[in-house]
């Protein structure tokens, strides 16, 4: 018995090492896979039009190559500039997530320090809201924001900060229970008031959960497109997924290398974004779910 | 769970003992703290909510033009064969997707905490679809699965199975990665002693699996299903881009057009935007329907999972 145990044991370990090994070679060709769908958004967007649909998967060849041509006829194409989207698809997500963090966070001190009925259903709301289905409240939520004139870049962060409350609340309000009351309580007898207690106090404690709160925000607003679509006076204002939608959806005939080149100029600064904060990134991904 | 609500009453009362402290304080700063946001939440969320849930029992164009019907928006609504046809496929489309990206992400997730090499690597590049939009996913399937079946001289908008299959396929190329993040975390928090304890006791890898991990990482279970289940339902984005609806066949019942891959989101959008006297009333009743079930489906799930966690 002992011998066999011991025999087992020797021969175990490397066969547990070729298994490893395997999973690494299985993972690298997945992983290959997984990134071969952005690889020919970029091949594609340097070919002409009419090779797209044909030779989706080959290089372009000197016959398919159409150089930077779909870039610049993508720069003005369907009408609009892209830089514009671009621009106010930025200005969009940076307000409405520097909105959402600062309010709600201060919300959150607000509901768990002071704890009255108003606190209790405002919270509540908040939760709810985030099962509520975006079509419950697209119409009329497309009306009172075009009453209150929120339907320009600048203004819909509002909207944003309205709708995506209920999140940002529920996560803060977690963390804020966690931190100990014998802090402020400290900084209270040292003279500090509300505000500064909050300030110089809380809020840097918070950072963690900030960091988590806002790649959440960043990546729905960035990435939304309904309810700008609905809100915005599309005329004038498209963010990026509202132009390439209108690319493909509304003309009858469609510049696909055109298209590409505009999906890939979109994907690339996600992309570096994500390489150079993915450690945060998938922290606060974590961090997100567990609380939720 | 007992002893957690306890300590919370505990930290409560003596936030009440030291009221005159911090609470009355802050109170007088109620209009920087806490009044901003809840006038943005009731404008941007409990206003439009309340005027949806009215206005699907009128019959209205405008918001200022409308007529009380009563209960006629539903009855409208659920004798839309099309909205009964694109809840059914919603239905089947997210079980099928659900198990799907709960079962594969699991799977890599259990891989990836096995101390393999280039792991980070692997976890990188599979997170990596989550930060592109549902539109430009959309697009980006499109010309991929057009460029192969166009091969075969089809196309994904000529098939129901395609669009079906097909949409499975992109929601699992951007979902698996993220449910594995939450997966990993899940998987890390599992007890090492107890793992060693039960190989010590001599449980097979597969026993060790199904009596000592998955019930340990049933809160993320319960996270990742629910999540995968509302996503599923809520699909609006990919599934307009990558089919739109397409195909088109003719409903041999009513004569009208049928919409074969459209699911219950989009349903709720086009009928806002048909032209009819009664559609944005039934459309905002369909809203209403479809609420109710994404509530009733998050609830009855988390209070299903829940109960099969294993309590620390």
């Amino acid at each position: 018995m002992a011998t066999k145990a011991l025999a087992d044991r020797k021969v175990k370990p490397p066969k547990k090492k070729s298994k490893k090994i395997g999973l690494t070679i299985f993972f690298s060709v997945i992983s290959v896979i997984y990134v071969l769908p952005v690889f020919f958004v970029a091949l594609n967007s340097f070919k002409k039009n009419t090779f797209v649909k044909t030779d989706t998967f080959s290089f372009p060849t000197e016959e398919s190559y159409a150089g930077l041509d779909n870039f610049t006829t993508g720069m003005t194409f369907g009408g609009y500039p892209f830089w514009q989207s671009v621009v106010y698809s930025l200005v969009i997500t940076l307000l409405s997530t520097f909105l959402i963090i600062f309010f709600t966070s201060m919300a959150a001190w607000y509901i768990s320090r002071v704890n009255s009925v108003f606190c209790k259903v405002v919270y509540f709301a908040c939760v709810f809201s985030m099962v509520i289905p975006f079509q419950m409240v697209q119409f009329t939520l497309s009306r009172t924001a075009d009453t209150l004139k929120l339907n320009t870049p600048w203004t819909i962060p509002v909207i944003y900060l309205g709708f995506g409350a209920g999140l940002a609340v529920f996560m803060f309000t977690g963390f804020v229970k966690s931190i100990p009351l014998e802090i402020e309580e400290a900084a209270a007898i040292d003279g500090c008031g509300p505000l500064r207690t909050y300030f110089k106090v809380v809020l840097p404690m918070l950072k963690p959960t900030i960091v988590s709160v806002a790649i959440l925000e960043i990546m729905w607003v960035w990435n939304d497109y309904l309810l700008p679509y609905l809100v915005l006076d599309k005329t004038k204002y498209r963010t990026i997924p509202i132009h390439i939608q209108y690319l493909k959806g509304s003309y009858g005939t469609v510049d696909l290398g055109a298209t590409m080149a505009l999906i890939f100029l979109s994907i690339v600064p996600v992309i570096v974004f994500y390489l150079t904060c993915q450690k945060h990134i998938i922290k606060g991904v974590a961090a997100g779910a567990v609380k939720g | 769970m007992e002893k957690t609500k306890k300590k919370k009453k505990k930290s409560h009362s003596s936030a009440a003992v030291n009221s005159k402290l911090l609470r009355r304080p802050i109170k007088r700063f109620c209009w920087i703290f806490i009044l901003p946001m809840v006038a943005a939440f009731c404008v941007g969320f409990v206003w439009p909510f309340c005027h949806g849930m009215f206005l699907s029992f009128c019959k209205f164009t405008t918001t200022s033009k409308w007529e009380w019907i009563g209960f006629k928006n539903f009855e409208r609504a659920f004798n839309d064969s099309q909205f009964m046809y694109s809840f059914g496929y919603t239905a089947i489309w997210t079980i099928v997707s659900v198990i799907l990206i709960n079962v594969i992400a699991f799977a890599v997730a259990y891989a990836l905490t096995q101390n393999i090499k280039g792991t980070n690597i692997f976890r990188t590049v599979f997170f990596m679809p989550n930060l592109i939009g549902g539109i430009v996913l959309g697009y980006i399937w499109s010309m991929i699965f057009d460029g192969i079946l166009g091969a075969y001289g089809t196309s994904i908008l000529m098939d129901t199975k395609f669009g079906f299959w097909g949409l499975i396929i992109l929601m699992l190329w951007q979902q698996v990665g993220y449910m594995m993040i939450i997966y990993v975390a899940g998987l890390q928090a599992v007890p090492e002693d107890m793992i060693e304890a039960a190989k010590i006791d001599g449980a097979s890898s597969w026993q060790t699996l199904t009596r000592i991990t998955i019930p340990n990482v049933m809160p993320s279970i319960t996270i990742c299903t629910f999540l995968s289940l509302t996503n599923g339902f809520k699909l609006f984005d990919q599934n307009l881009a990558l089919t739109g609806g397409q195909p088109f066949t003719i409903d041999k019942a009513t004569g009208g057009s049928m919409h074969t891959t459209e699911m219950i989101a989009l349903n709720i959008y086009n009928t806002f935007t048909e032209s009819g006297k009664y559609a944005k009333g039934t459309a905002q009743a369909k809203a209403v329907l479809f609420f109710i079930l994404v509530a009733a489906i998050g609830l009855i799930q988390l209070r299903a999972t829940r109960k099969k966690e294993v309590q620390q």
